[in-house]
């Protein structure tokens, strides 16, 4: 069964439609990269897995679950995200960022919680960060901090919003390390990404997103490397310099 | 030299009451003043007219009026009902019409600094499963406070002038005590002064202190 089941998704912001239909599946342990142009509409699908928003039409099953209003907050608990401007909550130390969910929303004791917080942080490389407040970290240490907190919640899906693109270069290697790793550990995951390196070497499944449509959708070979649909071989003509 | 020295410790003997009234008026204002300000970001509309409504009324009326509505005004109007309503002692009106004050000022004040916060916060917190209402109180309002803690000072100073018309309503706060003093002794000018100096002995080291915070606070920003 599909980790993740999109059917008939459709998202309009007033007139403007930005999903026309989407309809895709995510396989348990699977790595969906989702690519194309600024305002394809890939970021709203993933958007939209999670309800950060409300979809127009359509359906959205989590482990074969429908998700409503009701249940959201539950499923939510399934799904990690990861955003492109990291949102760690700047008020609290590193620490606290990552026990913050388990003990509030899974009510875990909070010893427990800390003790797996320090082991997601040593995972992370992050292990002596862990009384620092997200201010004294840079963008990429920020990053990796944000993908442990998702972990801590247990997630069976990772969600990641463009993790890279607000880094500095330099940074951008030693966070898709980190994702490459939860990757090989059989993690479902779903990227929306501009790197295409990222892409080839980890993906399962990319899709091409242009317009509100999936263009073209394979294996990482198939889609970025030997591409069938023009718009397709326009957009990696111009990113695969 | 010494009939000032007693205006000023004539009027000293009316800080307690002024402080006291202030102290409870800014903490029933906070409290009311966050119901309000959440009131206006819910979807109920009738909610967020009654909160407008409300934030309209005291903004645009005089506190000496409204203290004067509900020291002496509302017992009147219950007693002509048939009730035998009186207040226990009038500062207990006193406090209330300044706490729906501030709490009218300062839903404006928290709802700009829950406004403040970063759209990505309460996306982060909701994707983590949390509630509205848990994400509010974890993660959205500590950060809405330490954005409006200077404004909420400010509101604090400004209730501490303003207790000053609740001697029209028979509480013997600051400027009522120096009032009496110069009824009796016909010491205007001391009085008075007296009167001026009490208030500045609670605002100044109040201002100064919001001044230290927001300079030590723009300077741990530019660090960060």
């Amino acid at each position: 069964m599909s980790m993740i089941e999109v059917k008939g998704l459709v998202k309009s912001f007033g007139d403007l439609e930005v999903l026309k239909g989407i309809d895709q599946n995510v396989d348990e342990g699977e790595v969906l990269c989702i690519v194309g142009p600024s305002g394809s509409g890939k970021s709203t699908m993933l958007r939209c897995i999670n309800r950060l928003e409300e979809p127009t039409g359509g359906e959205i099953y989590i482990d074969g679950e429908l998700i409503t209003e009701k249940n959201l907050d539950r499923i939510r608990t399934k799904m990690g995200m990861v955003f492109q401007q990291f949102n760690l909550f700047p008020h609290m130390s590193v620490l606290d960022n990552l026990t913050c969910g388990p003990i509030n929303v899974k009510k875990e004791n909070k010893a427990d919680a800390e003790k797996k917080a320090l082991d997601l942080l040593a995972r992370v490389g992050l292990a002596d960060k862990a009384d620092q407040f997200p201010r004294n970290l840079s963008g990429g240490q920020q990053q990796r901090v944000a993908i442990a907190r998702a972990l801590a919640m247990d997630p069976e899906v990772m969600l990641f919003d463009e993790p890279t693109s607000a880094l500095d270069p330099e940074m951008v290697g030693e966070v898709l390390d980190v994702m490459k790793t939860l990757a090989r550990e059989g993690m479902t995951m779903v990227v929306v990404t501009h790197e295409m390196g990222f892409a080839k070497e980890v993906a399962d499944k990319v899709i091409f997103m242009d317009g509100g449509y999936i263009v073209e959708q394979g294996t990482p070979e198939e889609v970025l490397s030997n591409p069938q649909m023009d718009r397709t071989k326009d957009f990696l003509s111009k990113v695969l310099v | 030299m010494g009939v000032y020295l007693k205006g000023f410790l004539i009027a000293c003997k009316g800080i307690p009451t002024t402080v006291w009234v202030s102290i409870v008026a800014i903490v029933l204002g906070a409290a009311l003043g966050l119901l309000l300000a959440l009131r206006s970001q819910t979807r109920s509309k009738v909610l967020r007219v009654i909160a407008k409504l409300y934030v309209d009324v005291v903004r645009g009326t005089p506190m000496l009026v409204q203290a004067l509505i509900m020291a002496y005004g509302v017992p009147q109007l219950l007693q002509s009902m048939g009730s035998d309503f009186k207040w226990a002692n009038l500062v207990i009106p006193a406090v209330i019409v300044c706490g729906l004050n501030s709490a009218a000022y300062l839903s404006e004040v928290i709802r700009s600094g829950i406004q403040a916060v970063d759209k990505g916060q309460m996306e982060a917190a909701r994707s983590l499963g949390m509630s509205r209402g848990m994400a509010m109180r974890l993660i959205i309002i500590p950060q809405a406070i330490r954005i409006i803690l200077p404004a909420f000072a400010n509101e604090f100073v400004t209730l501490i002038k303003e207790t000053s018309v609740l001697g029209y309503v028979g509480v013997v706060e600051i400027l009522r005590r120096g009032q009496l003093w110069n009824a009796s002794s016909f010491e205007t000018f001391p009085a008075y002064i007296g009167v001026a100096l009490a208030y500045m002995l609670l605002t100044i080291p109040l201002s100064k202190a919001i001044n230290g915070y927001e300079r030590k606070r723009a300077r741990k920003e530019a660090a960060a």
